[in-house]
């Protein structure tokens, strides 16, 4: 950890320095067509000073979105249409919903497959190919046509957000409870243990370093998904709408301000993730 | 009434099959009925609840008449086939999959710039980055060059961290081995390290089949020419054809994997060596 955080300091201020030199290189088209037409020459500083603080750049400077972000979510009331926190939360509550009910039916499927010789050989190539539907293709047709049947707000979200966030959950699962090896299952049957002490004492607790990594992924995908599920409702609230409602109207600060509070976003949920999973291997005496 | 029946019959038909397949010695043929014979149920399900109960075809098509649908619209499928899969995603998979690939052999060469960028990369590859499509869109114009765009952004990270991990997954003593014979850096390059970072390059390489796809057609919905999968889908969808959707969705289908199934195969032929693919 310690010995990776000067490079990755690095790296990242190489990032920025990429950045406010690609903002310069593309909004300059902009500078010199209003120098050209206010008659003014374009110096160096008067260059970098005007493309870094343009009102629609193409690119806005890093400052430019910092600033925005600090607008849209400390000086606007939580409340407000317009504040940055109100459409995290709108997102937030879709992907947490469709990442419990992904977790719980990637799960269920999990322990079915299992268990059950037919449930394995006929539905687990059915989960894997059910990931080769582009399901964020067609979020705008399960929004409208949840919202036909009478379902709308939160739920046709956390749907999509289930649906791609149960398959990373099955796969780690059913990799999960299948780890303990013959040797232990040996021991279990030694001990007359039944079915289900099999279960609950040796697969589900070997599973949980399996279940945690699902658990990352599952929730990354299930934050895309809510913002994808979004954009079709026609840019009413949450993230995926501030970006839809952006670049309707070229306003990129926007646009950038919603994606780096999505990408806080998800790095706090997987973040979290990683807290409870520290906490709990550990207390299962199974930290590496 | 009568379809209903005739779905509950078709599922404990096709579970009744499974579970006598299942019972059987496994073989070849046996993994591969198994899931056929679930995928048929399901079709025969779908078809007879949807007639049972009469759901109107704005909600659910019936898979006859996607069927249908799909035979009578061939042009415009192959023509939105052409716009999304092999304009959009397609040139930029391989656009970004090579640049990912070259900057990982790049970077390999200093450690210090490898340690910083394995963290970044991986976060990044956890973002939303499908966020990035309406900037490119803004950037790159309606056409497939902003939807090539968005995947290369889309397919860059997955495969760089793949690539750099990969590259490090000789032991010390094959490296050593190497240096015994007084092979360059490039001899060790491509006589061993490349050849090891294959599998880890390969997941790379699948991850990003799916990504590309999705990102080609989502990016559609942020502005596109009248041609395109994604496009189509979001008209249709206004329209209520949702036949010709879900025709949509059955190419999409199709292509993700025909494309990731290439993939696998490609990747069996290379790297026949790795245990996973001796059994």
């Amino acid at each position: 950890m310690r010995q990776s955080f000067w490079p990755v300091v690095t790296v990242v201020g190489l990032l920025l320095v990429i950045w406010y030199a690609a903002a310069v290189w593309l909004n300059s088209d902009w500078t010199y067509d209003k120098a050209t037409r206010s008659g003014e020459t374009v110096t160096a500083t008067s260059l970098v000073a005007d493309t870094w603080a343009q009102k629609k750049p193409k690119l806005p400077a890093p400052h430019q979105v910092a600033a925005e972000i600090w607008e849209t979510t400390v000086l606007k009331n939580i409340t407000s249409k317009r504040s940055l926190v109100y459409h995290s939360w709108v997102t937030l509550s879709a992907t947490l919903l469709g990442f419990g009910l992904g977790t719980v039916l990637g799960t269920l499927l999990a322990v079915g497959i299992v268990f059950n010789r037919t449930m394995d050989m006929s539905v687990m190539p059915w989960v894997i190919a059910s990931q080769t539907i582009p399901i964020l293709a067609i979020a705008p047709m399960i929004i409208v046509v949840l919202n036909a049947v009478g379902i709308s707000g939160l739920l046709p979200k956390a749907m999509i957000s289930m649906y791609l966030s149960f398959f990373p959950v099955v796969v780690g699962m059913v990799k999960g409870l299948r780890s303990p090896d013959q040797m232990q299952l040996d021991q279990m049957r030694t001990w007359h243990a039944s079915a289900s002490q099999t279960f609950w004492r040796l697969r589900l607790p070997a599973s949980m370093p399996y279940f945690f990594t699902s658990l990352k992924i599952a929730m990354a995908a299930s934050l895309v998904g809510a913002i994808v599920g979004e954009l079709p409702t026609g840019a009413v609230a949450g993230l995926g709408a501030r970006l839809l409602a952006g670049s309707y109207y070229g306003q990129t600060i926007q646009i950038w301000s919603a994606l780096i509070m999505a990408a806080a976003l998800a790095a706090a949920l997987v973040g979290m993730i990683g807290l409870v999973q520290r906490v709990t291997l550990k207390r299962m005496g199974m930290a590496q | 009434m009568i379809w209903l029946i005739f779905a509950i019959a078709a599922w404990a038909l096709g579970w009744w099959v499974n579970v006598r397949l299942a019972r059987g010695r496994a073989g070849r043929l046996r993994s591969l009925a198994a899931p056929m014979v679930f995928g048929v149920t399901l079709i025969a399900v779908w078809e007879g609840v949807v007639r049972g109960l009469e759901i109107s075809p704005v909600l659910l098509p019936t898979p006859t008449a996607i069927a249908a649908r799909f035979a009578a619209s061939l042009d415009v499928l192959w023509v939105d086939f052409v716009q999304t899969v092999l304009k959009g995603a397609l040139s930029g998979y391989v656009l970004g999959c090579g640049a990912a690939f070259l900057i990982a052999v790049a970077i390999d060469r200093f450690p210090f710039l490898q340690r910083g960028l394995l963290p970044v990369g991986n976060f990044v590859a956890a973002l939303p980055v499908i966020g990035m499509a309406p900037i490119l869109v803004m950037w790159f114009g309606f056409d497939w060059q902003s939807k090539a765009a968005v995947v290369v952004v889309m397919v860059f990270f997955p495969m760089l961290v793949n690539t750099v991990q990969g590259l490090q997954a000789t032991e010390a003593m094959q490296r050593d081995l190497m240096r015994t014979y007084a092979a360059s850096y490039w001899a060790t390059l491509f006589k061993l390290r490349l050849p090891a970072a294959m599998p880890f390059v390969f997941n790379g390489l699948k991850i990003g089949t799916t990504l590309a796809l999705i990102g080609a057609i989502v990016a559609e919905f942020f502005g596109s020419p009248v041609k395109g999968m994604g496009f189509r889908i979001s008209t249709s969808v206004g329209q209520l054809a949702l036949d010709l959707v879900w025709a949509e969705i059955v190419v999409a289908a199709i292509a993700g994997s025909a494309f990731y199934g290439a993939m696998s195969l490609i990747e069996k032929a290379v790297t026949f060596w790795h245990p996973s693919q001796r059994n």
